[in-house]
């Protein structure tokens, strides 16, 4: 365990997954939703040091690698535009559209900027009246309310340079139609932590009962999640499927009352497609109505993009936890993070590129 | 960027009629959103999330997590910023 090693409560985690493999009596298969969590797990081995019957397989949970191709596309064909500037969240720049990123664009000319938050993407129209600012704004139920507290704003104040693409997604609906699979092989999911900070665990526990599965919401740290998983294991084997809450030092059960105003005030929930995975109803959201004069899809006609993703590339597998990332013939071969086919290898938070950064040499080898 | 990471306020304001406070990341500084929390006050520990305060948590596990972030070197790519130096 030359990763856990590094840790300075590596006994502790060791004694809990000591604790995981004495209460195991039977194979599980447990899967974590959230890809900051995932990072998290194979970064530090967690899923090695595991007892042999209990499976980890990664779930979906990062906004960068299920944006659709078509609005990664929108983005490139909007940020060519000489009248525009557009700002994202950094991974953003790198995730393949049909054709090129958006990294490309800015290397033509494109005016392409990153933000680390929504509102400096407001303080840049606000400076800056003679461009055209769109914010390009993907994310969980985590980052929606930010997101839409920059439209709030911008509406309040009047800007009239500022509008948004966005493409939002939102975790039970998911996890929802994960479940409802005839393949899935789940039994237990690690509740996302920020996620559930927002929102709070209730949409949790309608999901627990109606598939009689336990949800254990979780934290990012190596001991956050060995505990969740002690806590899922623990529940299987009683016969139990509630939910739990390990990460109680930031999550509620009611969650964050303000930013779930921010959140209603300016989206409304509507079908959305994920990329890898395809539509899920009511699973995203987009600006109400009154918005309607941020949309840059409606602003730039960008609505009826669509595109057909790579053959290639196995990331509905990969984010449905039916394959691991090591199994696809592209990994750490045509698919590295300098040369993405698939949004998973973009982001830390991706599956395939946290097993391309921490895996490579024990599950990639002899792919090559 | 799905990132949260825990910070500490080292001042409050008011402005646009939201409120801001100035955050401390290690050696990093950035202004994040209060609006989200707002019980929180200066010399408190906050968990910020793009740029907005999503919950306050307790000083030992806000310097906990952060060591954790900053030896799994994610932090400077979650705080990047073309338009706000360092
Ligand atoms: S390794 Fe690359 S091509 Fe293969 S599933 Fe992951 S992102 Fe797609």
């Amino acid at each position: 365990m030359q990763y856990l090693d590094e840790y300075r409560d590596a006994k502790i985690a060791r004694a809990l997954a000591a604790e995981i493999a004495r209460r195991t009596t039977q194979p599980w298969v447990l899967m974590e939703i959230c890809g900051g969590q995932t990072h998290t797990l194979v970064r530090y081995g967690i899923d090695e040091l595991l007892p042999a019957g209990v499976e980890m397989v990664h779930g979906p949970g990062c906004p960068v690698c299920v944006t659709p191709l078509e609005t990664v596309d929108k983005a490139i064909a909007i940020a060519a535009r000489p009248e525009v500037t557009l700002l994202s969240y950094g991974d953003m720049l790198r995730v393949p559209g049909s054709r090129g990123d958006l990294f490309q664009v800015k290397a033509a000319g494109g005016d392409v900027r990153i933000v680390y938050a929504p509102t400096e993407a407001l303080k840049f129209a606000r400076a800056h009246p003679e461009r055209q600012v769109v914010f390009f704004a993907v994310g969980f139920e985590t980052t929606a309310p930010a997101n839409a507290m920059a439209v709030w704003q911008a509406k309040r104040e009047g800007l009239r340079n500022f509008s948004m693409l966005a493409s939002h997604v939102l975790v039970p609906p998911a996890t929802r139609a994960l479940l409802a699979s005839p393949r899935t092989r789940v039994q237990g999911f690690i509740g996302p932590g920020h996620v559930c900070t927002v929102m709070g665990t209730r949409e949790y526990e309608a999901l627990a009962r109606e598939f009689r599965v336990p949800i254990v919401v979780g934290g990012f740290e190596p001991l956050d999640l060995l505990e969740a998983i002690l806590m899922l294991v623990t529940q299987l084997e009683q016969g139990r499927a509630e939910v739990e809450n390990q990460y109680v030092r930031s999550v509620s059960q009611v969650g964050n009352p303000q930013a779930q105003r921010a959140l209603a005030e300016v989206f409304a929930v509507c079908d959305q497609k994920w990329r890898g995975i395809g539509g899920i109803a009511q699973s995203g959201l987009a600006l109400r109505p009154e918005y309607a004069a941020f949309d840059a899809d409606r602003l730039y006609g960008t609505a009826g993009f669509s595109a057909s993703e790579p053959a290639e590339c196995m990331s509905a597998a990969v984010l449905q936890g039916l394959r691991k990332p090591a199994d696809c013939p592209a990994f750490a071969t045509r698919c590295t993070p300098d040369t993405p086919l698939g949004a998973p290898m973009v982001s830390s938070e991706g599956a395939c590129a946290a097993y391309y950064l921490y895996r490579r040499h024990t599950a990639g080898a002899g792919r090559a | 960027m799905c990132l949260a990471i825990p910070g500490r306020i080292l001042e409050r304001s008011g402005r646009d009629g939201t409120a801001w406070g100035r955050i401390q990341f290690g050696g990093i500084m950035r202004e994040a959103c209060l609006d989200f929390v707002p019980e929180a006050a200066v010399g408190d520990y906050v968990i910020v999330h793009v740029g907005f305060a999503i919950s306050v948590v307790d000083r030992a596990e806000a310097e906990r997590s952060f060591a954790l972030l900053q030896s799994m070197g994610v932090l400077e790519d979650e705080l990047r910023s073309d338009l706000e130096a360092g």
